[in-house]
Parts: structure tokens; sequence; C-alpha cells
């Protein structure tokens, strides 16, 4: 599948503000008082610049932008719909936790740490919704898979949980548990990953070349005579393979800098004084950004679509 | 509406004859001429007479080789939408463009909706949405639908431009959810079948397999190119052996 940069911006950026609104969510209940107020102001307009921004990405891949409201209408059938549906009403609790925190930071604390509830349960909803219009294909049995949705999610908490850690240090306030938090749910999400490239690879490949055509009784079925000669939309959309040769590579490189390395820094940022482990934090953060890319990319470029059959590829 | 019709009235469909198809690739441009003015207007070509010449088109001709040696052939494969009957490019469509009609089965994409997300592409596998890079919509078969029921053509003219263009007779339509329609029987008596069946789409459009090739069929590569009659023991036939062993001799 042709990795769409603006499908993985989204992914990745809207995913990691999710996150971050979710865990600071969690640190208003848990604490019984607000955070600092700088500091949840910040987090709290991060999370919405981040997802916002993903949003805004996701509409550049579309060839009418201007009609995107329309998808917002078949949510009883579309996991595609369900997540712009989700995406949107997150933002009513997530803006009025923002206008609390920001004008009335005296109120009684139960009122914002309602509004984080339901804006948590609308980010993981969100999330989830993501990883269900991929896992929902079953042209792509890469992503056909029961863990796709999971480490969307997974991915999604950790990315958060290291910006909450980073701001935390930022602002010298008692970023400890966050910051061992975010290493835990860092090599959480690795061990999934690992998981389901392990799953990917042993799956079987029982699709074929002669039940796409039909012609196996007759033999072997080869290609003799494409249909077009240069790649029409159906090779360039879901015949990529660019980066499958390099795969393992990549997966090795994803694992060591986007999870176990910024795992590891966050330990140790939880043992140091503030500045020092903001920098750690922030080498924690700029690590897993690069993970995160890369993983999301090989998510699109290792998925063989069942079409890829009648141009050509044998099994499927 | 993305939710599927429980059950449609008509299932009507393409039944294609592999045996007979001929690769001529009528069926593909007679689709794309209708087509760009039809429904689904315009089909936009990309650099048309560039470097990398592509574009939309809603009908597309492999040619494969299948069997080896004297089994081998070489079987011409046109693929286009098969108006499955739960098709998964309806249900992923988060806006309500792509549609199956409860009269007909036909699977349509609303031009006037559609925000060209091509998720509905992923979501097919026979490959038969493409996105027009230039409308910023998909486009996919429509079964002319603006041919099948328009009463401004003469009757037999109503039917899809691919089977009117057909030389050799190798497309048909027809109500495929009538057991007595002719595309029906034809499907019953050649053993017409679903491409890719284990994927659940329960597509309406039928293949008809080549049919098997006679035992005495010449072959290439198996029988020479020429043979020596065997002698019937005419005087006509003796006199040649004779002259054949002198000239040998």
């Amino acid at each position: 599948m042709n990795p769409a940069y603006s499908v993985i911006l989204f992914t990745t950026a809207s995913g990691a503000g999710y996150g971050l609104l979710v865990w600071l969510a969690f640190s208003v209940v848990l604490g019984g008082t607000l955070p600092t107020g700088n500091l949840a102001a910040t987090a709290l307009v991060l999370a919405l610049a981040l997802v916002t921004t993903g949003l805004l990405a996701s509409t550049l891949h579309l060839g009418r932008p201007e009609r995107a409201w329309r998808a917002l209408t078949q949510w009883q059938t579309s996991w595609l719909s369900r997540e712009g549906v989700l995406a949107l009403a997150t933002y009513v609790p997530a803006g009025l936790w923002l206008l609390v925190q920001w004008l009335w930071p005296a109120a009684w604390w139960i009122l914002p740490a309602l509004l984080a509830l339901l804006a948590a349960a609308g980010a993981v909803a969100t999330v989830w919704a993501t990883g269900m219009i991929y896992q929902s294909l079953p042209t792509i049995r890469a992503w056909s898979e029961p863990l796709v949705a999971p480490v969307y999610l997974l991915l999604s908490l950790a990315t958060g949980a290291v910006l909450l850690a980073l701001l935390q240090a930022g602002f010298a306030t008692s970023w400890h548990v966050m910051a061992i938090l975010a290493a835990v749910l860092l090599i959480a999400a690795g061990l999934a990953k690992w998981l389901y490239w392990r799953r990917i690879d042993a799956a079987p490949r029982s699709w074929t070349v002669e039940s796409a055509t039909g012609l196996g009784s007759i033999g072997r079925v080869r290609p003799l005579e494409p249909p077009h000669t240069q790649p029409n939309f159906v090779m360039r959309e879901m015949g990529y393979a660019v980066a499958r040769k390099h795969a393992s590579t990549l997966r090795m490189m994803a694992l060591g800098a986007g999870f176990i390395a910024p795992a590891l820094l966050l330990l140790l940022a939880a043992s140091l004084p503030p500045v020092p482990a903001t920098f750690a934090a922030l080498a924690a953060t700029l690590g897993a950004a690069v993970g995160v890319l890369a993983e999301r990319w090989l998510f699109f470029a290792e998925a063989q679509h069942v079409v890829t059959l009648y141009y050509g590829a044998e099994r499927a | 509406m993305t939710a599927l019709p429980l059950a449609t009235e008509k299932k009507l469909g393409l039944v294609i004859d592999l045996d007979t198809c001929v690769g001529c690739q009528a069926c593909v441009t007679s689709c794309k001429e209708w087509n760009n003015g039809g429904y689904s207007a315009p089909l936009s070509d990309e650099q048309p007479y560039g470097a990398d010449p592509h574009g939309a088109w809603l009908n597309r001709v492999h040619s494969y080789e299948a069997g080896e040696g004297a089994k081998g052939r070489t079987v011409h494969f046109p693929r286009s939408c098969l108006h499955c009957e739960t098709p998964a490019c309806v249900t992923v469509c988060p806006t309500g463009a792509s549609y199956k009609r409860g009269e007909d089965g036909i699977v349509l994409v609303n031009p006037d909706t559609c925000i060209g997300c091509k998720l509905c592409s992923w979501a097919c596998p026979y490959g038969a949405r493409e996105y027009d890079y230039t409308d910023g919509i998909m486009k996919k078969c429509t079964l002319c639908v603006d041919r099948i029921y328009n009463e401004t053509l003469s009757p037999e003219d109503r039917q899809p431009a691919c089977v009117k263009a057909c030389p050799t007779g190798a497309r048909h339509f027809g109500d495929l959810g009538d057991k007595e329609s002719a595309v029906s029987k034809l499907v019953a008596m050649r053993g017409g079948y679903d491409l890719l069946p284990e994927m659940g789409y329960k597509p309406t459009n039928k293949y008809l397999p080549p049919r098997p090739r006679k035992a005495d069929a010449l072959v290439g590569g198996t029988t020479p190119a020429e043979t020596i009659p065997a002698t019937d023991g005419s005087p006509a036939e003796r006199l040649f052996a004779w002259v054949d062993r002198v000239l040998s001799a």
C-alpha cells in the first residue's frame, strides 16, 4: 500500500495528541486537584494542536476536501465516518475543559475532572476507530489482524505519555511517575508491534492468482500482457512495495530508536534533576517520534493488497 | 446510504466468456467512450501524450498464460466491477456516496457527494474502483445505468457499452437473480464461477471458463510441423515407397 504522507502525519500526530489528552485527564482525576495551571493549559493546547494538525493533514489526501463534512454521515457502517464523528465529539469536552482551566482555574475540581474523563473517553474511542479502519479491511492480510487496533491505541497512549513526561519535567512538576509509565508503555507498545510483525510474517499467504482468475484448473497462471502500459491508480495506490526490501532493517531501527532507547532515556530522566531530565525526555520524544513515523510507514509499505494478484503477484 | 439492501429485486450483472474473449480491448475503449460522456463523466486521463500516461478506466483486459506445454494456453481476462452482493467498498464509504441499489443490485458512486478518500478502492479485492486524479473522486463501472434504462435508445441498444462492442459475443448482460434468464442458464450450462470466492464478497458477475481443448487439437511444440502420412497400401503408394527406397539407397 502506498504510504500517503498526510495519513502517516495524521495518525501519528493525532495519536500522540489523543494519548496526551488521556494521561492529562488521568493526572487531573487521580491527582484530585488541577495540575499547575500553566502545565495543564500548555499540555491541553499541545494535545489539541496535535489532534487538529493531524485532522487537517488527513483532509489533504482527499480529492474533494471541501466535501469532508459529508464523512460524518455514515457512522452506522463506516469506521472512517465513526472516526470523524468521534474526533469532532471529543473537541466538545476537551474545549470546555480548556475554557474552565483557563478562565475559571478556581473551579471545583469535579467539573474539569468530569470534562477530562469525557475527553479521555473520546480520545480512546477515536484512536480505536482509526485502528479499526485498517483492521476491518479483509483485502489486506497484514491489516486484517486482531492486533492492529490495539497497537494503534498502545502507540497513541505511549507517545502521549512521553509528551506529558516531557512537559512535566519542563515545568519541573513531579515527572517521575509519568516518565516511568511512559517507559513501560513504550516497551509494551514495542512488544505488541514485535508480536504483530511475527504474526504477519507467519500468516499463510493463501490467496493465489489462480483463485483470482479462476484459471487454476488449467495450470499455473502468470501474466502475459498487462492491460495498460503505465501503472494505473490501482497499481500506484495498492502496488507499492519500495520499502519492503528494507523492511527488516527498518523494523529493527524503529524498535531500537523508537521504543527501547526512549524507554531507557525516560527511566534515566526519572532519576535526574529537572533540567537534565528535560533534555533526556526531549531526546526520548524525538526518538519516539522517529520510531512511530517509521512504524507507520512500514505499516503501509509492508501491507500487500489482494488486488496485486491481477498484476503479477503469485500469492497474497 | 452505505447500509446494504438485504436483498435486491434483480441482480443485474455481466457474464464474461473467457473461452471466446480474444483480448481485442474493444470493450475497454467503448466503455471509456460511453462513460466519458455518461453518468460518471468525465473519465480523465493524466498526461495522455506525456511520459507517464495513465487515467481512469472502468474496464481492463489482462492477458494471462495458464498451464504449461501442451496444456498451456493464453487467456484474455476482462476485469471490471462485479457488483457484489456484499460489497465492502460500499459499507466503508464515510459519505454515503457509494451505494448498492435495492432494485437491481448495481453498485454506484454518486459523483456529487464522493470526497475522494479512496478507502473504497482499498476495500475492493478486484481493483474495480479507480481514482480520477483530475475530478478528485472515485470512478467505477455503472453497468451503463444510463444505457440499460434509457428509453431514448432503441431496445436492442439498452445494454452496457462493453456488451454491445464485443465482436465475439464474449460478454453477456442480464439478471443473474432470475434462474430462468438467459445469463443464468448460460452460467449453469458452462460452469460459470466467482472470482476470489474466499473473500466472501459474493460477486454478481460470473466468468465462464475456457472450454477444455479437444483431444486431437494441434498444439504448438508437441506436434511436428510436417507429418508423413501412413501408407494405405494402394498401387500408387507402393510405387512411391519403391521410389523412396531407390532414392534412399
